[in-house]
């Protein structure tokens, strides 16, 4: 079973949506005692990291979340803000503390405002490096849809699944063991993106 | 290289997919549950759906007769397209307050669209914004020439006026938060003859937020058009619904015109 947590962030239908399509049994769920049921966890999310950390937190799943992934080892996927919370740190609006299970921090973009508008929207080339072949395997053509301001930055860059180009390189995936973290949206970015949600739930 | 993005505009009213000419003649071309489908089938890059309808009965329009049961709120239409579109979902029209909203990205929403009620209370961008995310909120804008040659922001539904100037607007949107400009023109709406392009010249210099250029596309080459003036992205309702494969052919004209798109 999959679960995709609900912490009051975001389209979590959409991901449930995909699932259906893939046919994978997946539940939306608000309660942390499913995390230790599920085969596959999947932490989505738009909006704020402060807000996104402040609900998590908030909904008790933390703790249990850490745990099943880290030490039972469960394959694990978090989707644009959900992936920028597997960070240490984020600095969107003000500092706050991440989940820190990939090390590194949530940043803005730096580039020329006028030439790569902020957010960052719509389809782009994703650029996956070895570590991402798990992820990106057998997927036809690597264009996926994004919707951001912040991008992660791992202090590690080994764990750099896929690269992405706008204005400067940023990181549009992450791969640390059953750890796994996209940028943009696979759920919105039609069959590439429903192969690497399918490529995640073989993982 | 980010793509230029191609987004279909669908205009509800009373829970029918409707034309509009100059925000006053409304046709209806069908049914917003089948144009979903052939939509997310021919490459189109995003949806956009605005409800534009005004009265306050919107069950009661809704034709139970039909082949395809027409749903009869924005919230089931929305939840219904959720389920096959898997393409991004920008939902507009009649929102006024953040539970609506939440309700709407519950519901399968992944953008928001405000327009009214942003003019009225621009306050609303900023508490939006600060609750969902920049990049989850577009403001709207139904933009008008005026005898000076420059732009007006009109509201609740074209009809009122509100003496704001679209650039000043703009601008004031983007500090507010908004994370996208969505730019119709209601002297082109429905005429055919292209963008307002000194209109979307005028935004997208103003602001640094992406611009999405709506209203007029009468032709594929008007879409280059919007591009070349420095539209983000390009919008059209109208010129899709009648041929088949329409999104697909008008991106490969944009490709054929040296424009980076996804095909």
């Amino acid at each position: 079973m999959v679960v995709i947590i609900d912490y009051g962030m975001g389209n979590l239908f959409s991901v449930q949506n995909a699932l259906r399509v893939l046919k994978a049994d997946a539940v939306i769920s608000k309660d942390p005692e499913d995390l230790k049921n599920a085969s596959h966890i999947i932490l989505p999310g738009v909006g704020a990291f402060p807000d996104g950390m402040k609900n998590l937190k908030a909904s008790g799943f933390v703790e249990i979340l850490k745990r099943e992934v880290l030490e039972n080892k469960k394959p694990f996927l978090g989707i644009c803000l959900g992936m920028q919370m597997l960070a240490s740190i984020g600095e969107e609006h003000v500092k706050t503390e991440g989940l820190g299970l990939i090390p590194g921090a949530v940043r803005s973009f730096q580039v020329p405002e006028k030439e790569f508008r902020i957010p960052h929207v719509g389809w782009n080339d994703a650029y996956p490096t070895e570590a991402g072949k798990v992820l990106f395997d057998g997927v036809d053509q690597n264009v996926f849809y994004f919707v951001h301001s912040y991008h992660f930055v791992p202090d590690d860059t080994s764990t750099v699944a896929a690269w992405c180009d706008y204005g400067e390189c940023f990181v549009a995936a992450v791969r640390k063991d059953n750890i796994f973290g996209v940028q943009f949206h696979p759920e919105k970015s039609q069959k590439n993106g429903l192969m690497v949600l399918e490529n995640f739930l073989k993982a | 290289m980010l793509k230029k993005r191609l987004i279909v505009s669908l205009l509800l009213q009373n829970g029918q997919l409707v034309k509009s000419v100059g925000f006053h003649d409304y046709q209806i071309v069908g049914s917003p549950q089948i144009a979903i489908q052939f939509f997310n089938a021919w490459a189109a890059d995003e949806i956009i759906f605005l409800d534009i309808s005004t009265s306050c009965e919107y069950t009661d329009l809704v034709r139970k007769d039909s082949v395809f049961p027409e749903l009869s709120s924005l919230i089931e239409i929305v939840k219904n397209s959720a389920k096959t579109c898997f393409l991004p979902l920008t939902v507009g029209g009649g929102v006024r307050t953040i539970d609506q909203m939440r309700e709407l990205f519950l519901s399968g929403a992944d953008k928001i669209a405000i327009n009214t009620q942003a003019v009225r209370t621009p306050q609303l961008i900023a508490k939006a914004a600060e609750r969902f995310g920049n990049q989850a909120i577009v403001v709207s804008i139904d933009a008008k020439r005026n005898n000076a040659g420059g732009h007006e922001v009109f509201i609740d539904h074209g009809k009122e006026a509100t003496g704001l100037n679209v650039v000043e607007w703009v601008q004031q949107a983007e500090i507010l938060g908004a994370g996208e400009i969505l730019l119709n023109s209601i002297d082109q709406d429905g005429r055919l003859s292209g963008y307002d392009l000194s209109l979307i010249r005028c935004v997208a210099s103003a602001v640094t937020i992406p611009v999405i250029a709506l209203g007029g596309v009468g032709k594929w080459e008007h879409l280059v058009d919007g591009v070349r003036a420095g539209a983000s992205a390009v919008s059209a309702a109208n010129i899709f619904h009648f041929t088949e494969q329409s999104t697909r052919q008008a991106k490969k004209h944009m490709a054929e015109a040296g424009i980076d798109v996804r095909l």
